[in-house]
């Protein structure tokens, strides 16, 4: 039979897909639209170069994060990625205070239980590796953003807890 | 009277025109602005996005390309998406805090009701067998007053 049939990028920058084409393990044919996009939003020489840099075993999630980002880009043209990061900035400010009112909502209770002085070790029952102080204070994330989300018309899905690509990306 | 260009036509060596698309968002006093974006999305790319945008909203646009370039840069496999990533697990472990505190909010809550009856139970049949209780409790057999109902 034959050979083999270009990539989605070959096919779409209308060349010869050679045997070591660098976009050929991550854009099959049969889905033109995921190089479409990457490529209008980054440019095919951008990402060929962005993948060089990179070892073989970091390529494949470096191309889902690029069709990701450039996906938001399209949806949303002012502040593609930008605006779900001041969404998700957001909850978390409003999460941190529900649980500070929910921390202190149980101080009081267990003053109430227990009128004995309290000792500087807090009789609180929550873990001692306990992070919630640290999400109370700043995160380590830039604080570039500050767009008011009600200039934002794109309305975001509800995020799912799991990981964007369906594996753990923290490491 | 010299004339200073932008930061992206002086990046890309050329003339900088009056009606310069980048010269707005691009200062000639932050080179590196334009230098990140240029190196992920490419100027023709970004020039293409600003001119396909209203101007009142060119500024936050460049703003968020800039930013998407430099988390791109520092992390070059996920970019924003890294953070995105970080944001969705913090939310998780905040909401399990959460409703870890209100459960055991619930519970003392309960805890205090049932106490509170007992009492309520002892000082209206305070003629009960006592040994009753203790045994109940854990309590010694031997007690003296009602206080020692109490843990």
């Amino acid at each position: 039979m034959g050979g083999n049939s270009p990539c989605a990028s070959c096919k779409l920058l209308r060349r010869r897909c050679a045997k070591d084409c660098i976009f050929a393990p991550y854009f099959p044919s049969d889905d033109p639209h995921k190089f479409a996009i990457v490529h209008k939003v980054f440019g095919a020489s951008n990402v060929s170069k962005m993948l060089q840099e990179l070892p073989l075993h970091q390529r494949a999630d470096t191309v889902s994060s690029l069709v990701y980002e450039a996906n938001a880009r399209v949806r949303d043209p002012v502040y593609g990625c930008v605006g779900a990061i001041s969404y998700l900035q957001n909850q978390v400010s409003q999460l941190q205070m529900q649980l500070a009112v929910a921390q202190a909502e149980i101080l009081c209770i267990q003053m109430q239980q227990e009128p004995a002085p309290i000792t500087t070790t807090s009789p609180v029952l929550l873990d001692a590796d306990d992070k919630s102080s640290y999400y109370l204070h700043q995160n380590n994330l830039p604080q570039f953003l500050a767009f008011s989300s009600s200039n934002n018309n794109v309305i975001y899905d509800s995020f799912k807890k799991e990981s964007l690509f369906g594996q753990d990306m923290i490491s | 009277m010299a004339s200073t260009r932008c930061a992206a036509c002086k990046y890309l060596r050329r003339r900088c025109p009056s009606d310069c698309i980048f010269s707005l968002y691009f200062p000639s006093n932050n080179p590196q602005r334009f230098a990140y974006v240029h190196k992920i999305f490419g100027a023709s790319n970004i020039g293409k996005m600003l001119q396909d945008l209203p101007l009142h909203r060119r500024a936050d646009a460049a703003d968020s390309l800039y930013y998407e370039a430099h988390c791109r840069i520092k992390d070059p496999v996920y970019g924003c998406v890294g953070i995105i990533n970080i944001l969705l697990q913090e939310i998780y472990n905040v909401q399990c805090q959460i409703a870890k505190i209100q459960a055991e909010i619930a519970f003392l809550g309960t805890h205090a009701q049932s106490d509170q009856t007992q009492y309520q139970q002892l000082q209206i049949a305070p003629n009960l067998d006592p040994n009753f209780l203790s045994e109940q409790k854990g309590l010694s057999n031997s007690f003296d007053d009602s206080s020692t109902w109490f843990f």
